[in-house]
């Protein structure tokens, strides 16, 4: 991640070190349903599982109900729970970016956020960015400048470069190669990314203009 | 009867036009589904155990505890005790359960006693090697004796690359569902649909007729997924035994440890030359690994058949999962020693590499007119002559400027490959065919021969592949898939159009052989008002679909082998820091026709950044205490980012002279010359070689270092 703000993996709530050091603890609790409060760094905090427990997530606009262990990543609780396949698990890592969803506006890897603590919070993946049958400016941009070559990565580009606009809807290349540097593609289509962000910046642009 | 040959350039309506990929929109909106995002009913996660060591044998496998735990539905034995395992991460034992959670406790609870034994991961000195060092015996080619004994100039050098993965983004893996006792649906992230059913039924005992492999999109493969891997047999097992669909897909420190590498290759060479440039004589001492099965020997000299060579190479056979055919097997090795050597000659003569290639080009054969052609055309887009300086920028201040050049060639003629193609009555075109789409444009490529032969329109065309069921079409590697399908889809077009012409010539008053198909419709040659919208000439096709086979190899010449390439890179080193940035590729390449010139450039512009990768910043790095691989993560395994490429100009050879010869493949060629030209460059730019890759900034300090004098520097 090189725009420190444009990406945040988990700024509030427990961080994967942060929960590993409370999971030690949580396995001395009970196997119960539901957080109890234990002390841990000379703070509350709440403990959930080790069992499951239930998750309300707010994906694409619609309240998804399931049940998973602490533990489960908002990634795997999307592809496993929902069946929502867009966001793919590459490293597992926060380094390569297929995962990124938008949470509460901000592009995140799902790899490393867990999925409870994604509760209560607006969870934007791949497949909401369609409206109706019509792409999203960002996604025709991809198929007109053939941004993808095996596809794998194209989600989490697509969906961090629509974050990304967002942010900077008139981007220069340099912001655009700085702004996207948290996402890696195999294939090797970056040129044609570079060049769809610049498409469908200008196309917000008009469309802003004439509505 | 049809007469089996490409459109001429002035009829063509969609070949060699640029043509956004048929199934973008599928990928970009999440839809499109890999093997990976295959969620049945019933699903279960399967998990491997996996040795620790690079070379183990099995005292004990325990799977009680395993076994016991809620929600693990079944345990397999992959490797019995007594077994011997060769490198870390092998599979020694699998669990399948409820959920992903529960199956990584339960394979963490397999208990696995082993008897450790003495490894070798590492190649960089195959005195090291021991009796994994395998010499193989001293190839000559004329008088290389008389050849050093009367050279003008001599020039030695080391030169060398390491091993590398395929770092696919999708792991290998599969989903393997039981249908019934005797027969397997398998979900596999593969390169070959149409060989996978065999292959799978073997190990099972069950006849391959029962397998049904499929596949909609595979998320990377670069020739490391050509064959269903032990884990998918394992996982075939395991949902057999639990009586449920079992998804088992490599986690990254797992892909990047068991399921693929390209081989190293290190070389001391030595090149005999005259003072006015031209190459008389090459010796090389070459070695490569590439784990159990060595790694083959790259083919050195690269495409300069140099008159008088001695050359020996040994392999060594090492304690790393295997290598895999990694795109354009041996040539990036070969092509990166031959011109980081040759291009030291040149600078050691003082000659621009420019002129010392085209000095000796003719060495290079058959193609040496197009690289002649194509070294013109490379050098006028980086303006070489403008820019080019002899070794070592003399430029004041830390950034030092250069640019190099490399060659390649590759074959890449058409697999076998068959497809029906049926046409209805009512005017739907629907075509299937079991290949299979890389990323590389094949669905594409497949709609816009179809469409342009009948005259149609691309939607017009229904395509199905990815499914074993249909007709056989080879595996998609070494460039060969697109002269396959392109050429057996145009064969089955050509034969519908006479099976449909015949039909319909009695409405048109004409003879079958005076008809075309343009524009949607079927018309007497030259004479639009004689003609029936192609629904209507479909109608009199009767109650009955017309189908036939279309295959390749066949009739009339429509795909041939055999392209050159030439890269020029142009690099700012950083002689503090050590860092290389790239400024920019120019690539120039042939592939005779282009069927889709949008998805043949991508291919180019992802070969090249494939090739910064690889000369930047990709090695799989190993421990020889440990045996482990040391980086087996996407954080310091490093793929290139956006901002790390520079920019690309691509300059396809098409038009007259290049399209006559018919489609040859793409994938492979333009991957391979980056590393040389970019260690080219650098060493223009910094005056020094750094003789292997990846040009991190500790071998080019070090480098650097050995320049000012210190002999010590480790490179």
């Amino acid at each position: 991640m090189r725009d420190d703000d444009d990406k945040v993996v988990e700024k509030e709530g427990i961080s994967r070190r942060n929960f590993l050091k409370v999971s030690g603890i949580s396995l001395t609790v009970p196997l119960v349903l539901g957080p109890r409060v234990v002390r841990a760094g000379g703070a509350d905090v709440k403990v959930f599982g080790p069992g499951k427990v239930p998750v309300t997530l707010m994906v694409n606009g619609k309240a998804m109900k399931t049940e998973v262990e602490p533990r489960v990543t908002l990634l795997e609780a999307l592809r496993n729970d929902f069946d929502l396949t867009g966001a793919k698990r590459v490293c597992d890592r926060a380094t390569c970016g297929a995962c990124t969803v938008i949470v509460d506006g901000k592009p995140t890897y799902s790899c490393t956020v867990l999925a409870i603590e994604a509760q209560g919070r607006g969870i934007t993946t791949v497949e909401g960015l369609m409206q109706g049958d019509k792409l999203h400016p960002v996604q025709q941009a991809f198929v007109d400048n053939d941004a993808q070559q095996c596809g794998f990565c194209t989600p989490g580009f697509v969906v961090a470069c629509k974050a990304f606009l967002d942010k900077h809807p008139n981007p220069t290349p340099e912001q655009v190669q700085q702004g996207l540097g948290g996402n890696l593609c195999r294939c090797g289509t970056y040129m044609g990314i570079r060049a769809a962000v610049l498409q469908a910046a200008n196309q917000q642009k008009g469309g802003r203009r004439n509505g | 009867m049809a007469e089996y040959k490409w459109p001429e350039a002035d009829k063509r309506t969609l070949i060699g036009k640029r043509i956004s990929r048929v199934d973008g929109p599928q990928k970009v909106s999440g839809r499109a589904k890999y093997s990976f995002d295959y969620n049945p009913k019933g699903l279960l996660f399967g998990k491997i155990v996996r040795s620790p060591h690079a070379h183990a044998k099995i005292t004990s496998i325990d799977t009680s505890a395993a076994e016991r735990m809620p929600g693990v539905k079944a345990v397999h034995i992959v490797q019995q005790p007594g077994t011997e395992l060769f490198w870390a991460g092998a599979s020694v034992a699998a669990v399948a359960a409820v959920d992903e959670a529960t199956a990584e406790d339960a394979a963490r609870a397999v208990k696995v006693v082993y008897e450790v034994l003495p490894h070798l991961v590492v190649d960089r000195d195959p005195k090291m090697a021991g009796d994994n060092a395998r010499p193989s015996a001293a190839q000559t080619a004329g008088d290389a004796d008389k050849a050093f004994a009367e050279a003008e100039v001599t020039v030695e050098g080391f030169y060398g690359l390491p091993v590398i993965t395929h770092c696919c983004l999708e792991p290998h893996g599969s989903v393997m569902e039981w249908q019934g006792e005797q027969n397997v649906l398998a979900h596999l992230s593969t390169q070959a649909v149409s060989g996978a059913p065999a292959q799978i039924a073997r190990p099972l005992e069950i006849p391959a007729a029962n397998v049904r492999c499929v596949q909609d999109h595979i998320g990377g493969g670069f020739g490391s997924k050509f064959s269903p891997d032990e884990w998918d047999i394992t996982a075939a097992r395991l949902a057999k035994k639990a009586g449920a669909p079992v998804k088992m897909f490599n986690e990254r420190d797992a892909e990047l440890m068991v399921a693929g590498t390209r081989p190293s290759a290190y070389a001391k060479v030595k090149i005999a030359l005259k003072k006015d440039g031209t190459i008389t004589g090459w010796q090389s001492e070459s070695w490569a690994s590439g784990g159990m099965g060595s790694g083959g020997s790259p083919p050195l000299p690269y495409i300069f058949n140099i008159p008088n060579q001695r050359k020996q190479h040994t392999a060594i056979v090492n304690n790393v999962g295997s290598a895999r055919a990694w795109r354009a097997p041996g040539h990036p090795q070969a092509c990166a020693i031959t011109m980081t050597a040759l291009e030291d000659a040149a600078a050691a003569l003082k000659m621009d590499p420019v002129d010392f290639f085209l000095k000796n080009i003719d060495m290079t054969g058959a193609r040496a007119a197009i690289y002649r052609e194509e070294l013109g055309i490379a050098a006028d887009l980086i303006g070489w002559k403008k820019n080019w300086h002899e070794r070592g920028d003399k430029t004041a201040g830390p950034i030092k400027r250069g640019m190099g050049l490399s060659m390649h060639t590759w074959g890449g003629l058409g697999h076998p490959s068959d497809c029906d193609l049926t046409i209805q009555p009512d005017g739907s075109i629907e075509m299937k065919m079991g290949t299979q789409d890389l990323g590389t444009g094949t669905r594409t490529a497949v709609m816009i021969v179809v469409a342009d032969t009948l005259g149609v329109p691309l939607e017009a065309v229904k395509l199905m592949i990815g499914d074993s069921r249909y007709p056989v079409s080879g595996a998609s590697g070494g460039s060969t898939t697109i002269g396959g399908v392109s050429a057996s889809a145009r064969r089955a077009s050509l034969d519908a159009l006479d099976g449909l012409f015949a039909k319909v010539a009695p409405a048109l008053n004409a003879d079958p052989n005076e008809l075309e198909a343009v524009g949607g419709k079927i018309q007497v040659k030259g004479h639009p008002d004689r003609s029936l919208s192609w629904q209507q000439a479909c109608q009199k096709l009767g109650g009955m679909p017309l189908t036939v086979r279309g295959k390749n190899p066949g009739p009339g010449s429509l795909i041939n082998q055999g392209v050159g390439g030439v890269q020029m890179a142009d690099v700012s080193v950083d002689v503090e820091t050590g860092i290389v940035k790239m400024n920019r590729i120019v690539a120039v390449q042939d592939c005779g026709l282009i069927i889709d010139l949008k998805t043949a450039e991508s291919q180019v512009y992802g070969a090249l950044i494939m090739g910064v990768g690889y000369a930047l910043y990709e090695e799989k790095i190993m421990d020889q205490k440990l045996g482990r691989m040391l980086n087996p993560n996407m954080e310091f395994y490093k793929l290139a980012g956006i901002g790390d490429i520079g920019d690309f100009k691509v300059h396809m050879m098409t038009g007259k002279g290049y399209d006559e010869r018919g489609v040859i493949g793409l994938g492979e060629p333009p991957v391979i010359s980056p590393g040389a030209a970019i260690s080219n460059a650098v060493a223009n730019a910094i005056g020094v070689r750094v003789p292997t890759l990846p040009l991190t900034p500790d071998k080019v300090l070090a480098a650097l270092e050995q320049k000012g004098g210190r002999k010590d520097a480790s490179i």
